[in-house]
């Protein structure tokens, strides 16, 4: 599949804004940090900053960005349509919160409400960015239960690294917050390891013959394609530009992301100010460029069942 | 808009006869130039005159090698929208542009309501849905709903572009929600078949398997060389008629 770079930026950067959104609201309401405008100014300012421009950058790969706003109407069916409508519904509770928390401090009573449906819509509007995937029977390796929960995985996992880069910066990290943090970035890394392992171990019985429906007469090949340049279908599903370098890309995203970031959540509790800020500064672009490669692979590994009828030996 | 019909009136449909098709492509360039001017208008393309050269077609014509050797054969594969019947292509349609005709089964898209997201061409197995890169929204076959109920039309011209195209009958169009249908008939005699049934999207349109080859084994007919012609019994006749039985000796 060819990765649009839109959707990546768009995927990567909304997952964290929406994963340190949870993280801003449930660490507001228990008091784990104070209700102090800055704080409040700083994590949502910043979540909310990643979710706009990730959603803002998603309708840039669209042919008409113009009628985007059609979008919010097939609920009923469509998974993106569902991502877009909760997308725009969690702004609510999230703007309310925030104003609560920058304007009047103020973080008990109804504002644990606005907290609460700020978690929830969260999690469900990145639950469907990941079911737009699952949802396509022609991608075998997105097509799977695991894909859904890998995007909630790592959205509170690299949203629990840059909640920690708020921390570093006013309050100072504590052992059990930092704790959580790679508590949820190992779950992050159980699942997506999950989810490698059904690729990798999914049974590719799609074959030229089967599709054709030609295999009962023999071995199929392709001699003649309908178009002598590649077509749009095959410029969109037979991307597989390094996809020899899979292997290699999957190790550079599981440190970048599963190991250098707990290693630097772990020093925060130890570190002065001073130091604490970079080095959560150092897990927080680590984090990101791990999942922009982790995101960028989930494109370009995925093979689509249509270039079997262009020769593919399997699906 | 998105959600499918439970059930629709008819299902309009192709029947593609995989043992008569020559891959001439006549069907791919009568859908284009009938396309182009129609409902799905324009069917850009993009750097036509150079080196890169790529646009819309709905109708793609691939040629398969099957089996080798002595019972190899070439079989030409034309790939169209197949109109089924559980389409994800049309529920993932974030717009409601992507929808299914509740009177006749035809999946279309709304050129005036698509904002280009691709999303439908990713959920169909069979490549049916190419995006156009000018126009910014995605094409499929209308199975030329602009045709078949269009009145200005001779009764014959009423078929889609394609079938209508086609120099060797290869291409069949009807309800195949109707058994006593010709294309239904034609599909249980001939054992037509879905494409991919596993992706359960449940195809309308049919293939038609190739024949069995005809060799030695499986040929009803024995050739039997035709008998030599008579000779008129002249004198010259009589004379090549020994010379050939001495030199036969």
């Amino acid at each position: 599949m060819h990765p649009a770079y839109s959707v990546i930026f768009f995927t990567t950067a909304s997952g964290a804004g929406y994963g340190l959104l949870i993280w801003m609201a449930i660490a507001g309401t228990l008091g784990v940090v104070p209700p102090h405008w800055g704080i409040g100014f700083a994590g949502l300012g910043l979540a909310l900053a990643l979710i706009t421009a990730g959603l803002l950058s998603s309708t840039f790969h669209l042919g008409r960005p113009e009628r985007s706003w059609r979008a919010f109407s097939q609920w009923r069916s469509s998974w993106l349509s569902r991502e877009g409508v909760l997308a725009v519904a969690t702004y609510a509770p999230a703007g309310l919160l925030g104003i609560s928390w920058v304007f009047f401090e103020n973080l008990s009573g109804i504002v644990v409400v606005f907290a609460i449906g700020t978690v929830i819509l969260s999690l469900c509007t990145v639950w469907a960015t990941g079911m737009i995937y699952a949802s396509l029977p022609p991608i075998r390796s997105w097509h799977q239960p695991w894909t859904a929960p890998v995007y909630v995985g790592l959205a509170l996992a690299s949203g629990g690294v840059l909640f920690h880069v708020i921390l570093a910066a006013s309050t100072g990290v504590t052992w059990w917050t930092a704790g959580l943090a790679v508590a949820l970035v190992v779950v992050a890394f159980i699942l997506k390891t999950m989810w490698w392992q059904t690729v990798d171990g999914a049974k590719r019985s799609l074959t030229v013959e089967s599709a054709t429906g030609l295999g009962r007469f023999g071995k199929v090949g392709m001699i003649e394609a309908p178009h002598s340049r590649p077509n749009f279908v095959m410029r969109e599903m037979g991307y597989h530009v390094a996809r020899k370098h899979a292997k290699k890309l999957r190790t550079v995203a599981t440190y970048l992301i599963f190991l250098v970031p707990p290693i630097c959540l772990l020093l925060l509790p130890m570190l002065s100010t001073l130091v604490a800020l970079p080095v959560a500064l150092t897990a927080a672009v680590s984090a990101g460029a791990g999942l922009l490669v982790e995101r960028w692979l989930f494109f370009a590994e995925a093979d689509h069942a249509v270039m079997l009828f262009y020769g593919a030996d399997k699906a | 808009m998105t959600m499918l019909p439970e059930t629709t009136e008819r299902k309009l449909g192709l029947v593609i006869d995989l043992d008569t098709c020559v891959g001439c492509q006549a069907c791919a360039t009568s859908c284009k130039e009938w396309n182009t001017g129609g409902y799905s208008a324009p069917l850009s393309d993009q750097d036509p005159y150079g080196a890169d050269p790529h646009g819309a077609w709905l109708n793609r014509i691939h040629a398969y090698e099957v089996d080798d050797g002595a019972e190899g054969r070439t079989v030409h594969f034309p790939r169209s929208c197949l109109h089924c019947e559980t389409p994800a292509c049309v529920t993932v349609c974030p717009t409601g542009a992507s929808y299914k005709r509740d009177e006749d089964g035809i999946v279309l898209v709304n050129p005036d309501t698509c904002i280009g997201c691709k999303l439908c061409s990713w959920a169909c197995p069979y490549g049916a849905r190419e995006y156009d890169y000018a126009h910014g929204v995605m094409k499929k076959c209308t199975l030329c709903v602009d045709r078949i109920y269009n009145e200005h039309l001779a009764e014959e011209d009423r078929i889609p572009a394609c079938v209508r195209a086609c120099p060797t009958g290869a291409r069949h169009f009807g309800d195949l929600g109707d058994p006593n249908s010709d294309v239904s008939q034609l599909v249980a005699e001939r054992g037509g078949y879905d494409l991919l049934p596993e992706m359960n999207y449940k195809p309308v349109n049919k293939y038609l398997p190739p024949r069995p080859k005809r060799n030695s084994a499986t040929s009803t007919q024995s050739y039997t060389a035709p008998p030599p012609a008579k000779t008129d019994g002249s004198v010259t006749e009589r004379l090549f008629a020994w010379a050939d039985q001495m030199l036969s000796r």
